[in-house]
């Protein structure tokens, strides 16, 4: 067991170091970086998986002299889901990246790619995993460094460079909120261990304990990318390469909720009612926010980013509702939402994952990332349709896929939400759950538009006209994670008691399986509902089998004539009078005028008269309310404090050196003093 | 092996007796504009005649294009097969909840909207957007509806819900499931693409919304759309009459009782589809900017309901 991650962990290292040994070929440094990961990603996912189903946990120490407590490894069952999820997006994107990266070589040194992006996996299979405050932080921000320089991996253009110092900022902000998270506890337990959090979180004094709850949410809550801390996340995430945007929406966001999970369920003990409402709040304002920025963006890797936002926040409303039960001391309740949050992590790694790969074989086939300038790409490339037609289909949670499976869950537990709780809960738990609902329609007409512009129709442009099909390695990396939209929904009974195990490490309580999952069905705790994954499927499957034989029995073989789409008897359709995305969510942007106040601009060039126009330019533009009002004013704050800083800087060194012995001086008196 | 019998024979007699209601509402147009309007054999034999025919089919089609006309019809079948219609047991009514039923009607729209962009004419775009617009905006009226309900069932199952109304709710929660009802009945004729919200009647550009989506169709793809609309139409009349005039359906699979709750249905059901008519009589077809408010109401009118249903519900 042990070896499969010691070799995982290798492999990866090797992975990292070894294309440098084929700088010279890129196509044999590509084969061996990437090779090496798909291989360590397999392993992993066996480790896991034995992890989860034996329900053992795995500990790995190094003793020594560190100066901060042994480098410990535990992989119980809750790290266990983690690395999983990792490893088996790793293993998609990785595979993908074999055919996907070709583009870069003689352009780009696929050795420090691969070198980067192994170790930003290794740094996440750690974070999951160490059991130290010192060493997370450190891998936490080996983490963000490594995904920093695959953002800024095309730094030739400029807007690369730009996104990624935006992410670089706001990671460390949150990075800094955490560390002062985990020192207040190491103030409070003195140690920097888990256990030793773990153990002293009974004493916890409760403003301490809400002070460290707001810091850790504040913090991961940036890495997470919830509403208002997200703004570096549609920036960065569409400038890396697709895999690693995919790795990085897929699972990187959600090592903040592991950090989460472990700080509210962990280290701070019982907890207060506020905090469940708190995350409440903020989740569904994510939820709708993401979606319906989405709706107006037309890059397609910017559009699937708001899409991470909005389904971070429907795992946050799963964990929102058990701090609610939590508190509330109903444990059963509790480890239910859970299971629905986690559930919703797994499946979103799976289709974010498969949009973000499909993106990417867009981006290869055609060049083009704005969706107005494709269409009609399902002929061309019907594998990678077919793929990122599943993924939209899962994403708008449709059954018979896996994101209908999980937002199932999230309903029932907010629908949990009226029984106990709080008067006011009570009334907003079932209004949460009809805005889930909405923000489910809206990502619906979203996918409908982003699929049906791009694949659908005449090609918008030459490029979209001649793309071409993605290689094997590519369509390999897409196909398995489109099988397993399907299959998570399917063995939705078997995954539930999984995720089972992994919530009672969190919650502490056992749930009774039977209570949960009877036969091939999923029961709400309540026993107020109950649905099949797999009847619906065999359901569907019948009547679709059946009404087409029907058909073919009862009619006879259809005679089809083949013709031009009805031109209204006006030859000559062009593809341009296609409808086009921004003329797609039109009335919605109309609707949610409130919200967007979108601003237009139309340029008319004529050549003397209204009639005889000979250009014309049309602008439309929303606004991000919280890059308006909270980050630009902080930003131009943080200018104006710099100018002000400035004037001490003369470039005098005999002042720079004055200045120091200044300060020493002063340390000196301060601290002198003191002892 | 009766009672599965039975809720297969009410699944088909829904799906045949769909028509009968679009029918019923012509009929009642035509005579409101003094006209004779179309027999009831019309319906039918329109229905078969499309069935029979060949197809006309865009080159610019894909799978997707026909693929939809079956996935529309499957899901929408399949979620009538979750509704009791005669007997408060359906066929598959034990497999899911509320949330699917919703979720069925969802996935079936989605091919829709695909595949009238299929295509690429702009007539299609254009019903896509304005169909997946609405109905995004109609969805959580019927969810928050449908989990009032549950609420004072203390259920989400359609069955349980419909066969606690049946045998006789509390009379003080009357008002708060007329306050759903009002919210079900809006969603019901933006769902089935009746005025105000979307004419059935026309094809022109400005109102079309459902037309525009199919216009590329023919044939017995088109007949399978066309159908399929038609059950949906009676689906959501029916659920109106089961939730909220739950009297006199079929307990057990006892003839007698089924007797008199097929003669009940029919009259409930006609009885809903006069008001649709007598709406769409009176009323002119909104603008597609104005349409969002109506939506609102349905959603004002669900949250007001629930609020109610949580002071003397039960919870689900």
């Amino acid at each position: 067991m042990e070896l499969l991650f010691f070799v995982q962990v290798l492999l990866h290292i090797l992975g990292g170091i070894a294309g440098f040994l084929f700088e010279q070929h890129g196509e044999k440094a590509n084969r061996v970086t990437h090779g090496l990961a798909v291989l360590a990603s397999a392993l992993g996912i066996l480790f896991s998986l034995g992890i989860l189903f034996t329900g053992g946990s795995w500990v790995l120490e190094l003793q020594g002299s560190f100066p901060v407590g042994a480098l410990r490894f535990v992989a119980g069952p809750f790290s266990a889901f983690f690395l999983l999820i990792i490893s088996f997006l790793s293993l998609a994107a990785s595979l993908f990246a074999i055919g996907y990266t070709r583009e870069f070589q003689g352009r780009k040194s696929i050795a420090l790619l691969g070198f980067f992006y192994n170790f930003f996996i290794l740094a996440m299979l750690f974070v999951v995993t160490v059991q130290n405050a010192f060493y997370f932080l450190l891998f936490w921000e080996i983490m963000s460094l490594t995904s920093y320089f695959l953002v800024i991996f095309e730094h030739e253009r400029p807007e690369a460079l730009s996104a990624g110092r935006l992410y670089l900022i706001m990671t460390h902000v949150g990075t800094a909120f955490i560390t002062a998270a985990f020192l207040l506890l190491y103030i409070h337990a003195g140690s920097f261990s888990f256990d030793a959090f773990r153990g002293a979180a009974v004493t916890l004094p409760p403003v301490l304990k809400n002070v460290i709850f707001l810091a850790a949410f504040i913090g991961f809550g940036t890495k997470a990318g919830v509403i208002p801390l997200h703004i570096w996340l549609p920036q960065a995430h569409p400038q890396a390469s697709s895999h690693v945007s995919a790795l990085m929406s897929g699972v990187m966001i959600k090592t903040a909720i592991y950090g989460l999970l472990l700080f509210l369920f962990n280290f701070l003990g019982a907890i207060p009612a506020w905090w469940g409402s708190a995350v409440l709040a903020v989740a569904i304002f994510s939820t709708l926010l993401g979606v319906l920025y989405a709706l107006m963006e037309h890059d397609l890797k910017r559009l699937l980013a708001f899409h991470s936002i909005e389904n971070i926040g429907i795992i946050l409303l799963g964990v929102g509702m058990a701090l609610v039960f939590s508190s509330a001391k109903k444990p059963f309740y509790a480890s239910f939402a859970l299971i629905a949050a986690l559930y919703h992590v797994i499946n979103h790694a799976t289709f974010k994952g498969l949009l973000f790969l499909g993106a990417g074989s867009i981006l290869s086939g055609t060049h083009i990332k704005d969706i107005e300038r494709l269409g009609g790409l399902i002929r061309n490339m019907p594998w990678t349709a077919a793929c990122f037609f599943i993924g939209s289909a899962a994403i708008s949670a449709l059954p018979p896929l896996n994101g209908f499976v999980s937002e199932w869950l999230t309903f029932i537990v907010l629908l949990l939400g009226c029984e106990g709780a709080s008067p006011a809960l009570r009334f907003f738990s079932p209004l949460l759950a009809a805005l889930l609902g909405l923000a489910g329609a809206l990502a619906a007409t979203c996918f409908v538009k982003a699929f049906g512009i791009s694949f659908l129709g005449k090609p918008r442009s030459e490029q979209a006209a001649h793309a071409h099909e993605v290689s094997g390695s590519m369509k390999a990396g897409m196909g398995i994670l489109a099988a397993s939209c399907f299959g998570l929904a399917l063995a939705a009974p078997w995954i539930v008691p999984i995720l089972g195990k992994v919530a009672k490490t969190l919650s502490g309580t056992d749930i009774p399986m039977g209570a949960m999952v009877r036969k091939s069905f999923l029961i709400s705790p309540s026993e107020s509902s109950q649905f099949s994954p797999v009847l619906i499927a065999l359901i569907l499957s019948a009547f679709l089998v059946g009404a087409v034989i029907f058909l073919r029995v009862l009619l006879g073989k259809k005679i089809v004539r083949i013709c031009p789409s009805w031109d209204c008897g006006m030859p000559g359709l062009e593809p341009r009078m296609q409808y086009t995305a921004t003329g797609y969510s039109k009335p919605l942007r109309r609707i949610f005028s409130f919200l967007y106040q979108p601003t237009r601009r139309v340029e008319l060039e004529d050549e003397g008269h209204a009639m005889l126009r000979t250009a014309q330019r049309f602008e439309s533009k929303i606004t991000h309310h919280v890059d308006e009002w909270v980050y630009k004013p902080l930003s131009e704050f943080v200018a104006v404090l710099s100018r002000k800083a400035k004037q001490i800087q003369t470039g005098h060194i005999q002042l720079y050196l004055s200045y120091i012995f200044i300060t020493l001086i002063l340390l000196l008196f301060f601290f002198g003093g003191r002892s | 092996m009766l009672a599965i019998l039975l809720s297969v024979i009410q699944l088909l007699f829904l799906a045949i007796l769909a028509p009968a209601l679009s029918w019923f509402i012509k009929k009642m147009k035509a005579a409101s504009q003094n006209r004779v309007g179309p027999s009831l054999i019309q319906v039918y034999s329109d229905l078969l005649k499309l069935f029979r025919k060949n197809m006309v089919i865009s080159e610019t089609a894909s799978w997707i294009f026909h693929a939809m006309p079956f996935v529309l019809f499957v899901s929408t079948f399949a979620a009538a097969s979750m509704l009791p219609v005669l007997g408060i047991r359906s066929l598959f009514g034990f497999t899911g909840d509320v949330i699917l039923f919703v979720y069925l009607l969802a996935l079936g729209r989605f091919f829709l909207a695909l595949a009238a962009l299929d295509t690429g004419t702009t007539f299609g775009g254009m019903g896509s957007s304005r169909e997946m617009t609405l109905s995004s905006l109609a969805e959580p009226a019927l969810l928050l509806a449908f989990f009032s309900l549950g609420f004072c069932a203390h259920t989400l199952s359609l069955e349980g819900i419909v066969s606690y109304f049946a045998s006789g709710s509390p009379t003080q929660m009357l008002f708060f499931t007329s306050l759903a009802f009002g919210a079900l009945l809006i969603v019901t004729i933006a769902e089935s693409g009746r005025i105000p919200v979307d004419n059935p009647a026309t094809h022109l550009e400005l109102t079309m919304v459902h037309e525009a989506m199919i216009l590329e169709y023919s044939g017995r793809y088109l007949a399978l759309i066309e159908w399929s609309h038609q059950i949906k139409q009676l689906v959501f009349l029916t659920l109106l009459s089961d939730l909220f005039f739950p009297w006199g359906i079929a307990g057990s699979w006892d003839p007698l009782a089924f007797g008199l709750s097929l003669v009940l249905y029919l009259a409930k059901v006609f009885f809903l589809a006069f008001v649709i008519g007598w709406i769409e009589i009176h009323s002119a077809k909104l603008r597609l900017f104005r349409v969002p408010d109506l939506l609102a109401v349905a959603f004002v009118l669900a949250i007001l309901s629930l609020l109610g249903q949580l002071m003397i519900g039960r919870g689900v």
